[in-house]
């Protein structure tokens, strides 16, 4: 291996961890302002910088958006004391905002966010690691953030925290179960025969030129959706910090950056799970159900891919919209009806939707 | 795919560990100092004094959540194999609906004992 | 390239492995053999089985140790004091080094695996669908019984979390 592509690597990185980054900061923003507007309210709409702000008309409507906003958020976090109580242990309570923000930006890499056609007509995911396991990486990977929780609960040795990091570990290991089982069927479908066999989300993005599969499998995509919600903490599942019960749960004892990256780690695997969600129930980077980029003739070259990347965004887009949106309408679940859901029903259902789907497939490809 | 294929994902651990660890230091750094003191040093309880044992014993339950869980996952990777090779397996007519409607019978046995032994209950 | 990760990787399984047996603190040695388990599913990579690295990493790191976690939490184990050693426990340590250094020589001296080692045959997990296929069809009867085993395993967890009625 040469130097360049090494370098080239850690480029293509910090481009990814950057964008993501970004993402989550104005993902915060775009939380606030759709709470205000859903509470009829303004949201934060003072922020402005020297310059900028002075232009005529768009510097004031950049500033009316708040769009400057996530700079003095961050700047806050920064710049907050650092509390590290004495009660706490020490070097846990320090790892584990970073075991729980690491495995977040780490999913990133096998997520693919466009194609891109060469001359030859070969298609070339554009995506960090192109790996054939990755859906399955994805999963590992993202069962390692239980750690985070429970060790922030842990580490800070009072009684909130410790509750809110053994409920949430609890419920996000009995979603991954529905969560895994839901998205069996869309790979026996994916794997046609004589095909290599691949778990890759590129590949599955790719097989829905004709349908989509939240057409094909909507109990799938529903059963998913909701195991979403609930692995990413996010309401009406935040059982991990359901402040009326547990003051802020795991995250309690927290405060500055450390409390931060918690914060970013949660946007992170909300940018993450809006993307798996689209690739693989939404189409990916496919315009419409049974219309391809290629059929409307911006396949090839670069401008396809600039619009594959632009297509599959604003579908991602529309998901981290739907979870702010969902967040500000629901309200939340008690814990045991949180567990009943996701061991009860959704688990059972995810196995029935399997072997209905498992006869189906089999009626289809022997019948026809 | 090659080994090389993993490479992003070590550059990216490293990086988002490293990313943090800046973050983190920055943070010490350029924090406001604030004065120590018992209140601050102590658990926090809603401004209530701290009583009692800081770890409480928790409820049993979470702990068969987490070993169901753990034979639940077993049982859902052996049907990761089986969903790759499902359709050639039809379309080479070999035996597969049978087998695996044996093994998910088995595993919805399972569960249904589970729910009806009240494994899964949390009210009461 | 990859003998350098082989070595970075294995000092650090190893590394971990002695962690989980030194260190005083359980939860810390619950985390070291995630450690470990995370080097392994790295070797697991260098060695082409890719599937087997995820298993690795979603069953032993991600599903096995959450519920040590939960036992450590569960008992509430503080840190335990160094314990004077016995004569036994010296014994034992004595005869496992023993068995450890016969073994590593063993292995090195073998003839049978320098010679064979270039003639081994492409580890099958390189392609995802040669599991599968092994799976459902040699070793279909094993996967069942495992099946039955899982089941088992269920109705020990009612046996041991549920308090028996006696009435």
């Amino acid at each position: 291996m040469d130097v360049n592509p090494v370098i080239l690597k850690f480029v293509y990185a910090a481009t990814v961890v950057s964008v993501i980054m970004g993402l989550c900061s104005y993902a915060v923003l775009a939380e606030r302002k759709i709470s205000s507007w859903i509470q009829g309210r303004v949201g934060p709409n003072r922020t402005s910088l020297p310059l900028i702000g002075g232009i005529p008309l768009i510097g004031k409507f950049l500033t009316r958006l708040g769009i400057y906003q996530p700079v003095p958020d961050g700047l806050k976090f920064l710049f907050k004391e650092d509390v590290v109580p004495a009660h706490v242990n020490k070097f846990y309570f320090i790892m584990a905002p970073v075991i729980a923000l690491v495995p977040a930006l780490t999913t990133v890499v096998v997520v693919p966010f466009g194609r891109f056609v060469t001359e030859a007509g070969e298609v070339i995911p554009l995506v960090l690691a192109n790996v054939n396991v990755g859906l399955l990486f994805l999963f590992a990977i993202s069962s390692l953030g239980v750690y985070g929780v429970v060790l922030a609960g842990w580490s800070s040795n009072s009684k909130y925290p410790f509750l809110g990091g053994i409920r949430a570990s609890a419920q996000m290991i009995s979603y991954e179960l529905a969560m895994g089982v839901s998205v069996l069927p869309i790979l026996i479908w994916v794997n046609a025969p004589g095909r290599e066999g691949t778990l890759n989300l590129f590949d599955i993005a790719q097989a829905q030129s004709g349908f989509w599969f939240a057409m094909w499998m909507p109990v799938s995509a529903i059963i998913f959706l909701v195991c979403l919600f609930a692995e990413t903490n996010r309401l009406p599942f935040d059982m991990a910090e359901s402040e009326t019960e547990l003051v802020s749960g795991f995250h309690t004892e927290y405060s500055s950056f450390k409390f931060g990256l918690f914060f970013v780690g949660e946007y992170a695997h909300m940018v993450v799970g809006s993307c798996v969600f689209t690739l693989l129930f939404l189409g990916g980077w496919n315009p419409m159900p049974f219309v391809t980029l290629e059929a409307l003739g911006f396949g090839e070259g670069i401008l396809g891919a600039i619009l594959s990347v632009g297509i599959f965004s604003g579908k991602m887009c529309g998901m981290m919209f739907f979870f702010m949106w969902i967040r500000w309408t629901l309200p939340r679940f008690r814990y045991d009806q949180v567990m009943k859901l996701g061991w009860k029903i959704l688990l059972p259902l995810s196995i029935a939707n399997l072997v209905v789907y498992t006869i189906f497939i089999f009626y289809l490809d022997t019948k026809l | 795919m090659e080994v090389s294929d993993f490479a992003p994902v070590l550059v990216q651990v490293a990086f988002a560990a490293g990313l943090a660890g800046v973050i983190l230091t920055a943070s010490h750094l350029f924090g406001q100092r604030g004065s120590k003191g018992i209140i601050k040093n102590s658990a926090y309880e809603c401004g209530i004094k701290s009583e009692g044992k800081t770890s409480t014993r928790f409820s049993v339950k979470f702990y068969v959540t987490a070993m169901l869980f753990i034979l639940f996952d077993i049982e859902v990777l052996f049907l990761i194999p089986w969903v790759l090779v499902y359709r050639d397996f039809i379309a080479n007519s070999l035996p597969i609906l049978g087998p695996i409607l044996f093994f998910l019978t088995v595993l919805v046995v399972g569960l249904v004992y589970e729910i009806k032994k009240g494994g899964l209950d949390w009210e009461k | 390239m990859t003998d350098v990760f082989f070595y970075i990787f294995a000092t650090a399984a190893l590394a971990g492995a002695l962690g989980v047996v030194f260190s005083r603190n359980t939860v810390s040695g619950a985390m070291c053999l995630i450690g470990t388990f995370l080097s392994m599913a790295s070797l697991f990579v260098l060695l082409e089985a890719y599937f087997l690295a995820v298993i690795q990493v979603l069953v032993y790191a991600g599903a096995v140790m959450v519920l040590f976690l939960f036992i450590i939490m569960l008992l509430d184990v503080k840190e335990t004091a160094a314990k004077k050693a016995s004569i036994y426990t010296w014994a034992a340590s004595l005869i496992g080094f023993g068995i450890l250094i016969t073994g590593v020589f063993a292995i090195s001296a073998a003839v049978s695996i320098k010679n064979k080692a270039p003639t081994m045959p492409e580890a099958s997990g390189t392609s995802l669908k040669a599991f599968g296929y092994e799976l459902f069809t040699t070793y279909l009867l094993p996967m069942q019984v495992t099946g039955f085993l899982l089941l088992i395993a269920m109705i020990g967890v009612i046996v041991l979390s549920k308090k028996v009625n006696t009435e």
